[in-house]
């Protein structure tokens, strides 16, 4: 039972990240139907900075906690600069294109992030200072950790924020409306640029958030660590039904307890003919069984409705 | 003008190769083609080096260059002659990404580019099946790090290693294990390539022969970096030992992850992860970690290449920088014994040279393995990897009386073979 409630916590953990990062697929899907393939890049950069930030407070006599945060901090402002830069270099040029056009310098501008952060943080792992102490707590059985914990509990508040953002706010009122139809929305008095714009810097604060804490969890970050984690989490909002938020946070947190899980327990089942190297085709079939009953995923409605 | 003066260069080295390809009788004449203009630029022999220099053992890969581009670079310095005429070598890096697809597509580029030998790959899995283009052109290549028993059991004639074999490796750090360590349960890892599934698979075959149960196989890929629920669902299984087959880049996550799931075994590597990155990796999680290299440690790599190393490149050596830069050596040296680059000619000589390199004394076998290669094992202690034992022909020897019967034998020299740990099997002529 420890050994179950153990995997449930690391798939929670992962889950969790897979879900922020989720968020800025969707949301941007849900604006102006592009699957930005360069936003795992963005999570990537984020770690990247909050490397470079940590690494250099290391020494000092500042408490980690303190560090991280400045890391954080550095990391947010950094990734929404450059996602606000892809949108308007990449993007909006592209906006009355065919829709084949903005994937394609997805793309581009995702191996372009990549190359420039192996050029500035050279192509070894590095490895995050190992600063903050290692804090175990015990629930039956199972052990959670204070950065497992910090976490999970950063992710649920930013979704939380994010909901309000997006159905209490004015901003949030003009953000649903441009994603069901821009036209309207424009003749409406809406700056639809300003508002697209506004979705891409969004994303790409969440995504900062999730590359220090996969940074800080696994210790380490790469130049190229942000396209499995983009393809996950991309999964993942197509599971919970892209475009929808809500269907992005459960998508994610489902992907990573069913990694978890198929990990620990696919050997078991098959007595051992599949072993944990199926890992991930475990989570994508469970992501194809859904999809094959719930084409527009778990949450998802509005796919398919517009031309 | 200088450009012209290059080409011409490259021009007449590939005349030159290509002439001497065809035939004894027309050796000469490329010699009297180069030599009556003495100043222009010397003939160019080209030697490629392949390694992942993208990817997640870039550094790697870049350490294995670094070594190969110091002997090349060395040899250049001294001056190299070969059939009377002065030759200038060159070398030509190729990122193979750690990438059997593009590691095959570059060793064709070395191959239309004419190389008259090749250092590398780094990957088993990579090398093996570039080792059959290089063959199918006639191309001597020597990996520095390539331990899959695979790579010289194809039967290729022109294919050599200068490290040991996982199935020498694999039982070194094994059987380490079963006598050091005395686990009674083993949990085996590996990252799903060819040099993580070979040496897993090398060190399972030895601990179930010493009698000790081996758990099902667990796999992630050599680009996981979450074990959590692997390591989970072993912590169930309460293994005293884990070995895990793969390189540092996921092996330190590993480690660490499986320190904060409270799992206490002896964790034990080969030596892709057999670096001091596992410290910066892992943290303190990684202090007692167990770890095996073929061959001897980097420290114990000659003193003049460490310090030629650090002067060049400002840094230490990581890894396989020895091994790479004794290949380089090897081709350079047989070269100069067959007094021609042409590969046909001093392939024979690299085959059956004898050379004492930054690595220890290097021979060949039949196969292209290196005769006798010393496993090292290590420990993580203070934030380093410290030698600790040296296995030799199935012998365990402490490191400090390995090390102190290398420097009895050192400085006489001739007296060699009567330090304990060197056999008496060394060839009479020296």
């Amino acid at each position: 039972m420890d050994i179950f409630l153990q995997q449930v916590i690391n798939g929670l953990t992962l889950g969790s990240v897979y879900a922020i990062v989720a968020l800025g697929y969707t949301m941007v899907y849900g604006i102006i139907q592009l699957i930005n393939f360069a936003h795992g890049e963005v999570v990537m950069l984020g770690a990247m900075v909050a490397f470079s930030v940590i690494g250099a407070l290391a020494g000092t006599t500042l408490p980690p906690l303190v560090i991280v945060l400045a890391g954080v901090l550095a990391a947010i402002p950094a990734c929404m600069l450059v996602g606000y830069a892809m949108e308007r270099v990449a993007y909006r040029p592209l906006r009355g294109a065919p829709r084949l056009a903005p994937l394609i310098t997805a793309i581009g501008i995702s191996i372009i992030l990549q190359h420039v952060a192996m050029l500035v943080w050279s192509r070894s792992p590095l490895a995050f200072p190992q600063i903050i102490p290692l804090v175990r707590f015990y629930i039956g059985g199972a052990i959670i950790t204070g950065v497992q914990i910090a976490i999970i509990l950063t992710s649920f508040m930013m979704m939380g924020a994010l909901t309000l953002l997006v159905y209490r706010t004015k901003l949030g009122i003009a953000m649903r409306a441009t994603s069901q139809n821009p036209h309207v929305a424009g003749l409406m008095g809406i700056d639809i640029d300003r508002i697209i714009s506004f979705t891409f810097i969004v994303g790409a604060a969440l995504a900062a958030v999730a590359g220090v804490m996969v940074g800080t969890y696994y210790g380490i970050a790469h130049y190229s660590m942000g396209s499995l984690l983009g393809m996950k989490a991309f999964s993942a909002a197509v599971l919970g039904g892209i475009g929808n938020l809500a269907g992005a946070m459960l998508g994610g947190i489902l992907l990573g307890v069913v990694e978890a899980l198929g990990a620990g327990y696919i050997g078991d089942l098959t007595n051992n003919v599949f072993g944990s190297n199926y890992q991930d085709v475990f989570a994508f079939m469970v992501l194809i069984a859904v999809l094959v009953f719930r084409p527009s995923g778990l949450l998802g409605e509005r796919v398919g409705d517009r031309a | 003008m200088k450009r012209r003066g290059f080409s011409l260069a490259i021009f007449a080295a590939i005349a030159a190769l290509t002439l001497t390809g065809c035939g004894e009788e027309k050796k000469p004449e490329p010699v009297a083609a180069a030599a009556p203009p003495p100043p222009p630029a010397p003939m160019v022999v080209k030697i490629g080096h392949v390694g992942p220099l993208t990817g997640g053992i870039a550094h790697l890969g870049k350490d294995n260059e670094n070594g190969a581009r110091l002997a090349v670079e060395e040899a250049n310095a001294t001056g190299l002659k070969l059939g009377g005429k002065s030759v200038k070598l060159e070398l030509i890096t190729e990122d193979d990404q750690a990438d059997p697809k593009v590691g095959t597509t570059v060793a064709q580029k070395l191959v239309d580019a004419k190389v008259a030998g090749v250092v590398g790959h780094l990957n088993s899995g990579v090398t093996i099946p570039a080792s059959s283009i290089y063959n199918q052109a006639g191309i001597p290549m020597v990996s520095g790090s390539a331990t899959n028993p695979q790579l010289t059991e194809q039967g290729f004639k022109n294919v050599f290693r200068v490290v040991g074999r996982d199935d020498q490796q694999g039982p070194a750090i094994a059987s380490y294990l079963a006598s050091e360590v005395k686990p009674k349960t083993v949990a085996v890892i590996d990252d799903a390539t060819a040099y993580g599934e070979g040496l897993a698979n090398e060190v399972e075959k030895t601990l179930k022969a010493a009698g000790v149960k081996v758990l099902p196989r667990e796999k992630g890929t050599d680009k996981t970096a979450d074990f959590k629920a692997i390591l989970t669902k072993l912590k169930g299984k309460k293994p005293d030992a884990v070995f895990y087959g793969g390189m540092d880049a996921t092996g330190g996550p590993l480690m660490k992850q499986g320190r904060e799931l409270g799992i206490k075994a002896v964790f034990a590597f080969g030596d892709g992860a057999c670096t001091d990155k596992m410290q910066e990796l892992a943290g303190n999680s990684a202090e007692g970690l167990l770890c095996s290299q073929a061959g001897l440690p980097v420290q114990a790599a000659n003193k003049k290449f460490l310090n030629a190393y650090k002067a060049k490149f400002n840094i230490d050596p990581i890894l396989y920088a020895p091994f790479t830069y004794d290949a380089a050596n090897l081709l350079i040296e047989s070269m100069k014994k067959a007094d021609s680059a042409d590969p046909a000619k001093y392939l024979p000589e690299l085959a059956k040279i004898s050379y004492d390199g930054a690595s220890g004394k290097i021979e060949f076998d039949d196969k292209g393995d290196r005769k006798d290669a010393e496993m090292t094992i290590f420990t993580m202690k203070g934030g380093k990897i410290e030698p600790i034992a040296i296995i030799k022909g199935g012998k365990t020897i402490k490191f400090e009386d390995f090390i102190k019967a290398a420097e009895a034998a050192t400085p006489a020299e001739a007296p060699k073979a009567a330090a304990e740990p060197m056999k008496a099997e060394e060839p009479v002529k020296k």
